[in-house]
């Protein structure tokens, strides 16, 4: 294991406990979403996943 | 009837704000991504080592995390925006040469920016066509952004390049929703501050084109 991999891991090891409070605090706060909510995210997730599909055939 | 004019007036007034917002984190987005297309460029051309890529990500972070919020509100902010955006693109330099090294890399970077062009702009236009409110997916993009971050830790040591995999193609997803929960938050006045907008959208696009890059150049090269 290199250097490199040692300061990444620390790096990332520093970004979650950073960002574990807020989001802690978005999961009590952000509003909840119904299910039409969450069915209208479903095109665009599946159209991204696709379009991902295109670029890798692509390449 | 003179409440009603009131509340019209209010209308307007919050429609023109949450306008400018938008006007002015586009044009601030615009004018990043540029700058950070020149810094790659000079990267590239001062043919810089692999650990900038490291150097320029954590350091750009960790001003990101700590420092723009302080100056968010001064004219520092816009400063401090360039600088960020400038180190990132800066780090892209050795990122870039690698893959522009392999056989068909040029085809890998080409497809990269552009297939990060139309997922951000066609999910843009979808937020804003459709004025929905996605501010329920905030607490569920951090943790998946939580959990990304973790898997990522793990596979620092477990070195398995199917899980890098992935990891990037999850990563373009959750990223996905970010475009979403962070168009929609200044569509619906809960971003008021375009250089907070800007450097969250910049995120969204970077790792969506970083991603885009190892999927395509691990999947585009065969041998």
């Amino acid at each position: 294991m290199d250097w490199m991999e040692i300061v990444s891991a620390l790096a990332l090891v520093m970004f979650i406990i950073v960002l574990l409070p807020a989001t802690r605090d978005m999961m009590r706060n952000s509003s909840k979403g119904t299910s039409a909510d969450w069915m209208s995210l479903v095109i665009p997730a599946a159209v991204v996943f696709l379009f991902i599909m295109l670029l890798v055939k692509l390449v | 009837m003179n409440q009603n004019y009131s509340t019209v007036a209010q209308r307007s007034s919050s429609a023109i704000a949450t306008n400018k917002v938008l006007r002015s984190t586009y044009m601030l987005l615009s004018l990043t991504l540029l700058f950070s297309g020149l810094t790659a460029a000079l990267s590239m051309f001062m043919n810089m080592p692999p650990m900038t890529y490291m150097i320029s990500v954590i350091g750009g972070m960790v001003i990101a995390m700590f420092v723009l919020p302080r100056f968010a509100n001064s004219s520092a902010g816009i400063g401090i925006v360039f600088l960020i955006t400038g180190m990132l693109g800066f780090g892209l330099g050795p990122i870039l040469s690698m893959y522009a090294s392999l056989p068909n890399g040029g085809n890998i970077i080409t497809l990269s920016l552009g297939g990060t062009g139309v997922i951000f702009m066609g999910l843009s236009a979808y937020a804003l066509a459709t004025r929905k409110d996605f501010s329920f997916l905030g607490g569920f993009l951090m943790v998946g952004f939580l959990l990304v971050l973790l898997a990522a830790l793990a596979n620092i040591f477990l070195q398995i390049p199917a899980m890098s995999l992935m990891i990037s193609a999850v990563v373009i997803m959750i990223m996905s929703g970010f475009i979403l929960y962070d168009t929609s938050r200044i569509i619906h006045g809960g971003e008021t501050n375009y250089v907070l907008a800007t450097i969250g959208l910049y995120m969204t696009i970077f790792n969506i084109f970083i991603s885009l890059l190892q999927i395509l150049g691990i999947m585009g090269n065969d041998d």
